[in-house]
This record gives C-alpha cells, structure tokens and sequence, in this order.
C-alpha cells in the first residue's frame, strides 16, 4: 500500500503540485491521468523520491519514503521499477545488457543465471532475437518492452510508468498497456501508471486519479468515470469527438 | 545560482561521487572503459601537437638567441625547460580539457535530459559515483603518463625542427636537453598535471549532471564547461606554480 498524504512540490516560484493525497493498493492498477503538463511526472518522480516534495508524506507500507536518508532511499529502491516516458534505455549498453544491468549491479548471480532471468524477462515481454541490438536500432515499441523487461528483472513491488503509450500507435499502446495489466495480476503489485491516453482509461485501471493543475480534481474507478458529472472530468474525457459521441449516445439511452 | 552556491553544489557532488563503489566489478570495467575513452583516445592529438610546438619553441629560442656570446646549448636547455614546466602539463591539459571536458559533460548531459540518471536512482545506483568517479581515476591515473609522452615528444619535436631548419646544431641541442636536470621540476609538473586531470574529470561532469533542458542545452552546457575548466586549470596553474615553485 502506498499512502500519498497532501504532498506539496513546487520549483522556485511556480507550484507543480499543490496538495495531492490518495492511495495505491497491491494487485491494482492505478491511473494518473489530465492534460499535458497537469504535472503528472512531478506527481509520479515525487512518489519515487526523485524530487522531494516540500510538504506532505509518502509512505510505502507505513515507511515514510520522504524521511528516509539517501542510502536507505537506495536499498528500497531496489524494490521498485520504473518505465520512464522515453524508455530512458541506456544508449551504450545492447538489450541484454540493459535489462541485466540491474542483476550486475546489485546480485552475485553468475553470467549464465543473469542471461537465463535476462531470457526470461524478455520472452515475458514478447521480445526475443533482438538480446543483442542497440536502443537506437528498436522501434519505440520495442524499446517500451525493454524498459518494462528491465524495470520487472528484479522482481519489483512497485511498478511504475510514465505515459507508457506516449508515441506508440493505437494497437501497440493496447498490447503494451495489457502486458502491465498482466503482470500486475501475475505478480500482485502496486502498479501506477500516467497517461493522458483515453483508450488506457477504458482497457486498464482499477482506480483513477485525475490531476488537473496541481490539485487532484477527481478519483474513482474506470466505470465511474464515464458517469460522473464533474465538469472537469468531463471537458478531459470528452475532448475527443468519438467520446462525445458515445457519451450522447449513453445519456439518450438514460 | 551565484558562483558561491556552484562551488558548495559541486563540492555536494563530489560528496557523492566519493563513495566505495557499490559493486567492484562493475567499477573496474568502467575505468577500464574511461581509460579507453579519456586518455587513449587523446594519444594521438597529444602527441601531434607536443611535437610541432615541441619544434616551434625550439625555432623561437634559437631565433632569439642570436647574440653569439651566449652558449648555443641554452637553445635545447630553454626548450627542455619550457616544455617540462609549462607546455607539457599546462598546454596539454588544455587542449584536454577542450577534447575531453565536451566528451564528459556531452555524454553526461544526454543521459541527464533522457532520463537515463533517473534510470539509475530509481534502481538504487549511486549514479554520481557510477558515473564520475571512474572518470576521476582513469584521468589522474593516465594523464601523468600522457603528459610524460607529450615531455619526449616536444624534446623530440625540437631536435626535428634544428635538423630540418639548419638553425643550431644537434649537438649543441642535445648538450642543452641534459643540462641541469633537475627531477623535482619533473615531480613539480606530475602534480599539475593530477591536480589538472582532477579537474578535467570532475567539472565537466558537473556541468552535464545538473543540466536542465533538452539537446540544446546540452550543447550551451558543453560549451560552458570547458570555458570553466580552462579557466579553473589556468587559474590553479597560477597558484600552484606560486606554491611549489617560490
Ligand atoms: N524540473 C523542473 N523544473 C521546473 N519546472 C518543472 C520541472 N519539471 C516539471 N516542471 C513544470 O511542472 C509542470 C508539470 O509538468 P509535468 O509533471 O511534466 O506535466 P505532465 O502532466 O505533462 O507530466 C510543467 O509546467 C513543467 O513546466
Ligand atoms: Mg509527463
């Protein structure tokens, strides 16, 4: 359970994030979602301890995140992954070195028991024959799927996603977004995801958070969503011209 | 930020960097690496241009040195001299903080804007002493022996440029080259050039760690960087020759 309590971010005069409390539960799948620069990124570096909030508290399982030092910040974050919106692959390193890096980093595993995780991992993303080819030569797809095999190779309690969908085309952000769907089932974790994609909001998603400016303006689940009156959500979700249309087609129903 | 808050944040840098590797295998394949990348890639430029301003000293001395009661020898005695203390260590720890300072904080920097530091935090990696801090040993452990090769080079470029030019005799040179050595001027130019490599290896890489933006400002951010690691290098070399030689 992450608990997330009134955190407060701000850089010099202008305030990201301005009071935003919820939680997380294991086995889930929670949304972020709201328009581009809602600060959806701060929100989800804040709940990782890459910024630190100026107010407010996180805590993971009742261990406040944001008390710890930053050696005790380093061993716990052995227990999270992270898919960051750009893939963040390391661009020197092929993508089996990619997702062993964090096993030759942190275990006394020998080479053949990493490959073997390594072979794994990446079969369970549906990445195989590509072990040796370099960030640069994958498609944005494919680079997702690395940096999903990366961020689940030690075997996470927490994942985490940023905008995992952004410049993939319709039927891969559907396969990528059912691939994290999975394997939070498969392995009962906490799993928050941003995004701004509506088809996410409809196929994943136990729980949503809608973040508009700095403020949570809206939580509940995927099926209230498309029930609730509040304007905000509403403007969001409605914004593209096919929901419109299944939205009126519903209230006519009513 | 004020120059002051810059130097209390880099020196929080090294705080960091200067931290036992958090796993030993992986820390010497990375020096390893950074020795490949920062000093045996430099041996060629080096020693291209140790050597043809090895030969321009030694031209500029004998030019200048045309009252014929002074000894012939002073030509090769000044051009040993002049590389020893200031061309080998000082000159080339500038054209090194030019070629290498914009590698680091371009290399760096491009990990910094794509989120790749953040990748290694989130994964538990001390990513300032992953980063740095082989860079930091590669540098100081190599560059004292690039340095040495650039001494010979420019001693050799020197005797070349008399041969070619006809301008003194290779004798006279070669009398002058072994003239009062002194191997404290040698040990004098070794610690610049540890205290340079120090700060070729670790303000670049501040300046690619904390950077902010995009590509754009990875390139202002390179160029900035070896404006302030020359000026640093020139300004220490100042203080150091004052120290250790006065
Ligand atoms: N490191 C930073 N420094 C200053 N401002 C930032 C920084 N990161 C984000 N912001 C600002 O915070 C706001 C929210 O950004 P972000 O969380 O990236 O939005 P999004 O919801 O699109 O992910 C934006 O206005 C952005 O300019
Ligand atoms: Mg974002």
């Amino acid at each position: 359970m992450i608990e997330v309590n009134d955190i407060h971010k701000s850089f010099g005069e202008t305030k990201v994030l301005k009071g935003i409390s919820t939680s997380f539960e294991p086995g889930k799948t929670s949304l972020i979602i709201g328009q581009s620069g809602a600060g959806k990124t701060v929100f989800l570096k804040s709940l990782l301890g890459l910024h630190l909030p100026e107010e407010g508290s996180i805590s993971y399982n009742g261990q406040i995140n944001t008390e710890m030092s930053i050696e005790d910040k380093r061993e716990f974050r052995k227990e999270l992954g992270m898919v960051f919106q750009g893939s963040a692959l390391f661009d020197s390193l092929n993508v089996e070195e990619n997702v062993m890096f964090p096993l030759t980093m942190f275990t006394k595993q020998t080479r053949p028991e990493m490959l073997e995780r390594v072979n794994t991992v990446l079969k369970r993303v549906d990445l195989e024959n590509s072990n040796k080819k370099f960030p640069a030569e994958l498609s944005g797809g494919m680079q997702k799927r690395v940096a999903i095999a990366r961020a689940i190779i030690m075997n996470p309690k927490y994942l985490f996603c940023d905008e995992p969908n952004s410049g993939l085309d319709p039927s891969t952000s559907i396969l990528i977004d059912n691939l994290i769907q999975e394997i939070t089932d498969e392995y009962k974790i906490i799993t928050v995801i941003n995004t701004h994609d509506m088809n996410s909001v409809m196929e994943i998603g136990d729980k949503i958070v809608f973040l508009k400016n700095g403020l949570k303006a809206w939580e509940g689940s995927s099926k209230e969503i498309f029930k609730t009156d509040n304007q905000a959500v509403v403007d969001f979700v409605y914004s593209s011209n096919l929901f419109k249309k299944v939205r009126e087609a519903y209230l006519n129903e009513k | 930020m004020n120059y002051i808050e810059h130097v209390g944040k880099y020196f929080m840098m090294l705080g960091q960097v200067f931290k036992a590797p958090q796993k030993y295998r992986v820390f010497q394949d990375a020096v390893f690496r950074e020795i490949e990348q920062l000093g045996i890639k430099s041996v060629g430029i080096i020693s291209f241009i140790s050597f043809f301003i090895g030969g321009v000293i030694a031209l500029q001395t004998a030019l200048n040195i045309s009252d014929p009661l002074i000894p012939k020898m002073l030509i090769g005695f000044a051009t040993k001299r002049s590389i020893i203390l200031e061309f080998a260590p000082t000159f080339c720890s500038i054209i090194l903080a030019g070629k290498v300072g914009s590698y680091i904080t371009s290399s760096i920097g491009s990990m910094r804007v794509t989120e790749q530091i953040d990748a290694l935090e989130i994964m538990g990696v001390n990513s300032l002493n992953y980063l740095v801090l082989p860079k930091i040993i590669a540098a100081v452990f190599f560059y004292p022996f690039l340095i040495i090769l650039g001494m010979f080079l420019g001693i050799f470029g020197g005797w070349a440029a008399g041969i070619l030019s006809n301008m003194f005799y290779e004798a006279d040179y070669l009398e002058g080259i072994q003239f009062d050595f002194q191997s404290f001027l040698i040990f004098y130019a070794l610690i610049k050039t540890v205290i340079f490599a120090f700060i070729i290896a670790t303000v670049p890489s501040y300046h690619g760690y904390y950077v902010k933006g995009g590509s754009l400002e990875v390139g202002k951010a390179s160029t900035q960087s070896v404006v302030w690691t020359i000026v640093i290098i020139v300004i220490a070399n100042y203080f150091l020759t004052q120290m250790l030689l006065t």
